[in-house]
């Protein structure tokens, strides 16, 4: 298996790595296709998204909302800026918490490496405050179960 | 060593932990920390003498203000944090590896 990076970049940037066993074709559909984008863009075990909205042009909408059926949810919405089929993705998005957080600009390519696939996905916020605001947001999702574990272990 | 209770009833806020990650780029005065989150230096203050009861900021007194930092104990904290996105992509990327690998398999 291939490991995941994940580290902050200047004042604004987040750059996240992952390489995949699949051609860039594979990797980039999995990425635009709603029907595929619903089986793994899940977050914490037992959330799931009911509603997935991927218009993959120009101007198209981007709609995903989480829920973990218990009653808590959330969701993104946002809009592509620019797709080259099947190597970059450039799209605008916001959380809602319900309040829409600032524009976060993503840009993710899919480079050819090997067989497989190299993705970087580049995240601009707009400063600095806003990037640790909205990891500590993002990682909300993750902390929930986590949370629970550390009432238990205090060792997550 | 803080009080773990205090420390984690302090941190089951998203705006405290936001403060937090805001401090993680180093001291920052409460007018400072106001502007970005959209609250009153009230508010701020309040969310501050619970993160500060908690051992997880320090302050320290220059002239009229009383900037803040993460006391050590926060800064393990955010490293969990980082940890935990780290944990949820991963978990992701992994269920993709599947998703990917059954595209193969249809093709």
């Amino acid at each position: 298996m291939s490991k995941m990076t994940l580290k902050t970049e200047g004042d604004r940037h987040v750059v996240v790595t992952r390489r995949f066993d699949a051609a860039p074709e594979s990797v980039y559909r999995a990425h635009t296709e709603p029907a595929l984008i619903q089986k793994w863009l899940l977050g914490p075990d037992g959330w799931t998204m009911p509603v997935c909205i991927n218009e993959a042009r120009p101007g198209g909408k981007i709609r995903y909302e989480w829920t973990n059926g218990e009653g808590a949810g959330f969701h993104v919405t946002g809009e592509y800026v620019e797709l080259v089929p099947f190597s970059r993705l450039v799209h605008v998005e916001r959380m809602h918490m319900p309040d829409a957080t600032p524009d976060n600009h993503v840009e993710t390519t899919f480079a050819p490496d090997g067989t497989g696939t190299l993705m970087t996905m580049r995240m601009t916020l707009p400063d600095a405050a806003t990037r640790a605001a909205m990891l500590s947001t993002g990682m909300e999702h993750g902390m929930e179960a986590s949370y629970v574990r550390l009432e238990t272990t205090l060792n997550p | 060593m803080p009080n773990l209770d205090a420390s984690f009833s302090a941190l089951a806020d998203p705006t405290r932990r936001a403060i937090l990650a805001r401090l993680a780029l180093g001291e920052a005065t409460v007018m400072e920390l106001a502007a970005p989150f959209d609250m009153t230096q009230p508010a701020v203050s309040r969310h501050l003498k619970v993160l500060e009861g908690a051992g997880l900021i320090t302050r320290r007194i220059e002239g009229t203000k009383r900037p803040c930092r993460l006391a050590p104990a926060a800064v393990n904290e955010i490293d969990q944090w980082l940890g935990m996105l780290r944990k949820a992509l991963s978990a992701n990327y992994d269920r993709l590896d599947g998703v990917l690998a059954a595209m193969k398999t249809s093709e």
